[in-house]
């Protein structure tokens, strides 16, 4: 079982620290990598959390994807270790190259924060491995772009291979097919635009972020 | 090849949107036309400006080089475009 979380910080990264508590939550040594170091440290796992990552200049993720931890984290990727980037994390991880298609702005043009209704489609990835095909999910979500894009092809193979993680059940900014998250060919890479780290106790209103958490130390 | 068979060139890189693309900035800016009077506005779009001098033997080397720079980082080609212009300068 992975145990230890590396959890990556940029400059204006912001979730991070949410990430690492929540992820000590489901019983993992979590610990911040920071984004200067071209090493994963070793861990087990990799979280890319959300935030402005160097203030989301010329694109949200388009700078973060040459800092030096990226290689590490690409390395890692490549040797099969599980990485999930959140929000932020995801659109690093779709800048670099690590996941497919992109994130644009909302479709209502809003910035949104509120909670979304999710549904898990594919239990095999890293994200989803201990959770049940086709539950709801309430997990919040906090972004202006996380209407999910990406080519027509691309769509085809990532709906024929089972790649669509997770799906809005009321499509909140205009994702083309609904899409909230999606992984890699190895299944072991996952992003997604929700917060699953501020779904943890029912002080913060759901508790459905921890199968998700949980998926990724199983 | 010396430095002195370089030119310099001044390039400027305008990132667009592709169609179909969200674009809140221009939409915005869109509604905000009618209020000043301006009647038949429309299509307006929010772009990137981006200028810089790049060092090359020749302006097809530049342009090269210019292009290959606006797919691996200046744009995302998913979701943008680059109109590329290139001013030739002087030997450097």
């Amino acid at each position: 079982m992975s145990r230890r979380v590396g959890v990556v910080v940029f400059p204006g990264s912001n979730c991070e620290h949410d990430v690492v508590e929540a992820m000590r939550v489901v019983g993992a040594d979590a610990e911040l990598l920071w984004h200067g170091d071209a090493t994963v440290a070793g861990v087990d796992a990799v979280v890319v959390p959300g935030g402005f990552a160097h203030g989301d200049y010329l694109r949200p993720g388009a700078i973060a994807r040459f800092s030096p931890v990226m290689g590490a984290v690409a390395q890692f990727a490549a040797d099969g270790g599980p990485v999930v980037g959140i929000c932020n994390g995801f659109q690093v991880l779709t800048e670099a190259g690590l996941l497919p298609g992109a994130l644009q702005k909302n479709a209502g043009l809003k910035f949104l924060c509120a909670p979304a209704q999710l549904r898990v489609e594919t239990t095999d990835s890293v994200l989803t491995r201990a959770a049940t095909k086709g539950s709801v999910l309430e997990v919040p979500i906090n972004h202006f772009e996380g209407n999910y894009t990406c080519d027509p092809e691309t769509l085809a193979r990532l709906r024929d291979e089972d790649r669509v993680v997770l799906r809005y059940v009321d499509n909140p900014n205009g994702s083309v097919d609904d899409i909230a998250g999606v992984c890699n060919e190895g299944r072991n890479v996952v992003g997604l635009m929700p917060h699953p780290e501020r779904a943890i106790s029912e002080l913060l209103g759901s508790t459905d972020g921890l199968p998700l958490l949980r998926s990724i130390l199983a | 090849m010396c430095d002195h068979d370089l030119m310099i060139f001044s390039v400027h890189v305008e990132v667009r949107l592709r169609p179909g693309i969200a674009d809140p900035q221009g939409a915005t800016i869109e509604r905000a036309v009618p209020t000043l009077g301006f009647a038949g506005v429309r299509d307006v779009r929010v772009g990137k400006s981006i200028r810089f001098e790049i060092d090359a033997a020749d302006e097809a080397t530049a342009r090269s080089e210019a292009e290959d720079l606006c797919r691996r980082f200046l744009t995302n080609p998913v979701i943008e475009d680059a109109v590329i212009e290139i001013a030739a300068g002087v030997s450097s």
